[in-house]
């Protein structure tokens, strides 16, 4: 199968840490993919330049066939590419509902219309009664809680049905019932056809979620296969152990 | 909106044009034009400093541009006296919005208090060419129209009616912005402009739009003063005071909300005009400024509006807690404070 997201070479200094050197590797379309690493390993990194968020020092991406090596995040947006982050970050001035509205990529024309149509609230309060957000609805966002926070912004990123979704530790802050509902929304996601690329510290979560993973160590995959590979695999070992 | 509102809505806007007819001093008339002018450059420039969050220091160059756009047309195109000039004001608007374009998508390539450096810059900028461009401008020397041949004892009426015009004008683009998308998108952009452009909000166009229709209510709005005043020159026209003033108001009445602007005008201006009548020394009124800022910043950082409104929410939850049969515990101090 062809890669749906190919990352060629990319490389980051910040001062004297190389916190990504040289990485390169590809997300089959239709997958889930993990990239996990230990902290400090560079996935952030990696994450914020293959989104546009920070300019790679080398290397390009090829999204879906195009390449680039200064991607622009709402070019990545209209192509279809979106992402979470770690620190979960939503529009604190706007509601929960129009958080979502807001993520619907209206065209030019819908720009002139009404703030949030009859359709786009009933799109959103879906997705909102799913997350178990309805009676947040029309709390601002920045009154939720950290745990809600995480979940809207991961409801936002599936508003638009993007072909891919990047996922920056989303379980983390967030209850065990919600992380099961996280899970249904991308299994639901990825049989309707999206890809994933998650990065994720929770091992239970992404050995039975993910397939391939792919291991950063020090800015670079050390390691990449299924999950029991990946259980096998002395490197990954040494890399998390620290020997 | 309810009949009520609505009705409530037509006897503020009677009232506000009935204000212009009732016979008062050519002073005091003088200060409602001066109110009513600031209202509408206050309004105007919430849609870019309160919606989207970028704090322009640059409107009075607007202001000035449309201003010098008067006198100029005037000049040489001797349009003639009377109600003719206010119709090249939609002309005005359009050319500097057009002109704005490219001038905003730099200087909204930076933001926060770069953005308010490089828009006092701009404003800098237009005052030097003021200066400089003395075959169009005469510079120094200043340009003057010919006084319009409105009877003496209701000469302001038509500058009064012209400057409520443009401040409805601004009112019902702000109304507008409000409850379009437009407005959801000016939103996003000021909570996180980055997280925005990764959801897809068309960023740049959406501060576009904003920005030019910002500005070229502010170079309406220069146009009528430039005829109402009749004498123009760069320091008077290009005034850093004018963006400086214009601030405080929307920060008085309260940033990105629809009446907050004309709200902080209405309480700014006749102070202003008033002590300065009081004071006799003019300039004395900067030192009201800088302190009313600092009141402000220390007491109502959202501005009155906003402040009102949460207070007014914090007395319906407490309404509902009592009427609810619940123990009605009284809320800390600080909680009743606006
Ligand atoms: N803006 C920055 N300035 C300087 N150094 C940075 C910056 N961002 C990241 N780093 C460094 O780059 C390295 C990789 O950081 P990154 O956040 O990508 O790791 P990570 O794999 O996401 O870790 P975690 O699992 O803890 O989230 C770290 O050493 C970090 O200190
Ligand atoms: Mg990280």
């Amino acid at each position: 199968m062809s890669n749906l997201l190919d990352v060629a070479n990319l490389t980051k200094r910040f001062g004297g840490v190389t916190a990504v050197d040289d990485c390169s590797f590809g997300v089959e379309e239709h997958s889930i993919t993990a990239l996990i690493g230990p902290n400090g390993s560079g996935k952030t990194t990696a994450f914020n330049m293959i989104t546009g968020y920070l300019p790679a020092d080398s290397g390009h991406i090829v999204f879906g066939g195009a390449k680039m090596s200064r991607p622009r995040p709402a070019q990545l947006a209209r192509l279809g590419l979106c992402r979470t982050f770690q620190q979960a970050r939503v529009f604190n001035q706007l509601s929960t509902r129009e958080n979502l509205v807001a993520a619907s990529q209206p065209s030019w024309r819908q720009l002139f219309g009404a703030r949030s149509t009859a359709a786009d609230r009933e799109q959103a309060d879906e997705l909102l009664a799913d997350f178990n957000l309805s009676d947040q609805a029309d709390k601002l966002a920045r009154e939720l809680s950290y745990g809600q926070r995480k979940l809207l912004e991961f409801a936002a990123a599936l508003v638009g049905s993007p072909r891919l979704i990047l996922l920056d530790e989303p379980s983390a802050g967030v209850n065990p019932v919600m992380i099961e509902t996280m899970e249904r929304h991308v299994r639901s996601r990825h049989a309707a056809g999206a890809t994933f690329l998650i990065v994720e510290h929770d091992m239970n979560l992404v050995m039975r979620l993910c397939d391939p993973i792919i291991v950063l160590d020090q800015g670079s995959p050390i390691a990449t296969g299924t999950p029991s590979e990946i259980q096998m695999n002395s490197a990954v070992l040494d890399a998390y152990l620290g020997a | 909106m309810t009949v009520v509102r609505r009705a409530g809505l037509a006897l503020l806007l009677t009232a506000a044009v009935l204000v212009g007819f009732v016979g008062v001093t050519h002073w005091i008339m003088n200060i409602f034009i001066f109110t009513v002018m600031y209202a509408g450059l206050a309004t105007g420039w919430n849609l870019v400093g309160g919606f989207a969050g970028y704090t322009s220091l640059g409107h009075a160059a607007f202001f000035g541009i449309g201003a010098y756009a008067m006198d100029v047309t005037f000049e040489h195109h001797s349009i003639g006296a009377g109600y003719v000039p206010f119709a090249i004001l939609p002309f005005i608007g359009i050319g500097v919005a057009a002109l704005s374009i490219p001038l905003g998508w730099i200087a909204m390539r930076t933001r926060a208090a770069t953005f308010a450096i490089v828009t006092i810059t701009l404003l800098f900028v237009v005052q030097t060419l003021a200066f400089n461009l003395k075959s169009i401008t005469h510079g120094s020397q200043g340009m003057g129209i010919t006084p319009p041949p409105f009877a003496l004892h209701t000469y302001e009426r038509p500058f009064y009616v012209a400057m409520l015009a443009m401040l409805v004008l601004a009112l019902l683009i702000t109304w507008y912005v409000q409850r379009s998308k437009l407005g959801l998108a000016l939103a996003a952009i000021r909570d996180d402009e980055d997280k925005a452009h990764g959801v897809g909000v068309h960023v740049t166009a959406v501060k576009l739009i904003a920005f030019s229709t910002s500005v070229a209510i502010a170079s309406m709005i220069g146009a009528v003063w430039a005829y109402y005043v009749l004498f123009i020159y760069p320091q008077f026209a290009v005034d850093p005071l004018i963006s400086i003033g214009i601030v405080l108001m929307v920060f008085l009445g309260g940033k990105g909300t629809l009446w907050g602007p004309a709200l902080g005008a209405l309480i700014v201006v006749p102070a202003q005009q008033y002590f300065a009548y009081e004071l006799g020394a003019s300039k004395l009124y900067l030192i009201a400024y800088a302190g009313l800022f600092l009141v402000i910043m220390l007491f109502l950082p959202q501005g009155i509006i906003p402040s009102l409104a949460s207070w007014a929410d914090r007395n319906r939850h407490r309404r509902a807690r009592t009427l609810s049969g619940g123990q009605l515990v009284s809320p800390p101090l600080h909680e009743l404070l606006p």
